[in-house]
């Protein structure tokens, strides 16, 4: 299907979580399927650490399928016949939204001068844009892993904006296994000679070692032993036998390598440095005074969390934290852990329990 | 989408009969939703824990708000006197400690509703006395070994175990074929049993 691209810029400035405020921020954007005349119909759909707004349509550097297409469609558990299906680019990533590659006032990019944001702050955009639409209400906030933190963080903050919040394979703190492994990605781009303190904007060395290795450690976070041994095993790559050398030996090193050097040709290392800070600063009970039941105080919104079994980046006890806290605020939630193999990418793959949950959660 | 009342099970039609409407209900081992969904019809807030994953994904299909968990482990995560009514049908032979089960029932519940099958009915004791084999009727419908069942009760066990832990028994109910029978006698008659406790 085709997407219908546009770049909403904010008409005020955007309050930033770390002081300040970020002036003339533009919000990249795709809609699918039609508002009614109520604008009651709205899903927005919040992407995970390193998508797009390309939710549903051909990405336009890679040529691959939206990400969630298979989810987001007409007739799809995401129904675009029935609901009007909003998915936008946070700030602080580079498809389009304000982010360390766009040009600050003064005519140069920002940068590392571009402040650092957190989940609130990219949610505030977000509802920035959904004033720009003038929708007051969403019919339903969805998001998995990154995009959940969002869902949440709406939830919690703008409890008015969304009667339905489904956050798949999602956490409400990043712990510090997570900060570790995000730490180890941004080391790696800091540690790559190009990368030259984020001054790389127009220059024909890029830190794409960096951000390559950065990718690939976060890749295996994303996926299962069990998925991996399935898929790769030890199985050797188009050689009969080790070379005993440091060529990609193995299948799974050829794939890593391969994830690595594809996503450099569509992704800023520096956002990827401001977007893993973003999640690493996520806590949503911190915000507000400790107690996370009090983030859900006099919600009004149905919720569903689901998990999956194999997914140790963020474990079903993440979810089940955070079933617990929208137990104990009275909130109507529902919650299911389901089995797969694939780790924490499951809800991106085929899973048909997952797609009649999301249907019958959306439409019940 | 609701299931007609004459559908549900005969305990759970005297517990939807028997909840008032609008009142707040926590429905744990709910199943595929059954009760849960003629309560809702009824204008009341329900809530469900249930163990299996397929059911859980059936009764959010259904638009009900169902935790998957086990009760055994997750009841505690519910906080005191959230609900009006916590139930639980059929599920308290195969909890873990059902006395503790039931101290959570009163903590989580300001009222609760239990139903069993009575281990004492005459079938039962006719298989138990003459055969010497663990019964297996209609009520206790799996062999000994693979039975879900690792507490069996009795109407007689369950009066003591509600007084001991301080619960008034504001009804009680008993069936045998489907058919509401009389209280007297029930220890021995009944093939299943329903009670509504206060605390």
């Amino acid at each position: 299907m085709t997407g219908n691209s546009r770049i909403c810029r904010l008409s005020q400035p955007l309050p930033l979580d770390g002081g300040g405020a970020l002036e003339g921020v533009e919000i990249a954007y795709q809609t699918y399927g039609e508002l009614d005349g109520a604008r009651a119909n709205a899903i927005l759909v919040c992407h995970a650490l390193t998508g797009d707004q390309y939710l549903a349509d051909t990405h336009p550097v890679t040529g691959k399928p939206g990400w969630w297409e298979r989810m987001v469609g007409p007739g799809k558990p995401i129904d675009t016949s029935r609901h009007f299906v909003i998915c936008a680019n946070v700030i602080g990533s580079c498809m389009g939204s304000t982010g360390p590659a766009s040009i600050a006032p003064d005519g140069a990019p920002y940068a590392m001068r571009f402040p650092v944001i957190t989940i609130r702050d990219m949610v505030r955009g977000l509802v920035g844009l959904l004033d720009a639409l003038r929708i007051e209400r969403l019919h339903a906030v969805v998001g998995g892993s990154m995009g959940g933190m969002q869902a949440l963080s709406l939830a919690a903050n703008w409890p008015e904006r969304a009667g339905r919040v489904l956050v798949i394979a999602s956490t409400s703190r990043h712990s510090a296994q997570n900060i570790a492994f995000h730490e180890l990605g941004r080391q790696a781009i800091m540690a790559d000679p190009n990368w030259r303190r984020g001054e790389y904007y127009g220059s024909d060395a890029q830190p794409v070692a960096g951000l390559a290795v950065a990718r690939m450690a976060a890749h295996v976070t994303y996926l299962s032993e069990e998925g991996l041994t399935a898929k790769f095993g030890r199985n050797l790559q188009d050689r009969p036998e080790k070379s005993f050398g440091f060529d990609a030996d193995f299948q799974v090193e050829s794939y890593l390598r391969y994830q690595g050097s594809g996503f450099t040709k569509r992704f800023d290392a520096n956002s990827y440095l401001y977007i893993t800070r973003a999640m690493d600063y996520f806590d949503l009970a911190e915000e507000h005074g400790g107690r996370l039941a009090d983030a859900f105080a006099g919600t009004a919104a149905r919720f569903c969390l689901v998990s999956f079994d194999s997914d140790w980046l963020y474990p079903t006890s993440e979810s089940r934290h955070v079933v617990h806290a929208l137990n104990a605020a009275g909130a109507p939630v529902s919650f299911v852990e389901l089995s797969a193999p694939h780790g924490h990418d499951s809800f991106l793959l085929e899973h048909e329990t997952l797609d009649r949950v999301v249907r019958g959660f959306l439409d019940g | 989408m609701a299931e007609p009342r004459s559908a549900l099970r005969p305990d759970l039609a005297v517990i939807a009969d028997h909840v008032p409407p609008g009142s707040r209900v926590l429905d744990i081992g709910c199943g595929d939703g059954a009760l849960m969904a003629a309560l809702r019809a009824r204008g009341c807030d329900v809530r469900g824990i249930e163990i299996d994953p397929d059911s859980v994904e059936r009764c959010v299909a259904q638009g009900l708000s169902v935790v998957q968990g086990d009760a055994d482990n997750h009841l505690v995560d519910y906080p005191d006197g959230g609900f009006d009514y916590a139930v639980l049908s059929q599920t308290l032979q195969t909890t873990a400690r059902p006395d503790r089960m039931l101290e959570q029932l009163l903590r989580v519940g300001k009222r609760a509703f239990v139903s069993f099958p009575n281990f004492a009915q005459w079938r039962t004791r006719a298989a138990l006395m003459f055969g010497g084999r663990m019964p297996v009727t209609r009520a206790l419908p799996v062999s000994w070994y693979a039975t879900a069942n690792i507490h069996h009760v009795t109407v007689a066990d369950f009066r003591e175990l509600a007084q001991e832990k301080g619960a008034r028994i504001e009804g009680e109910w008993f069936f045998s074929s489907e058919r509401r029978i009389a209280a007297r006698g029930a220890n021995i008659r009944a093939e299943f049993a329903v009670f509504e406790l206060g605390r």
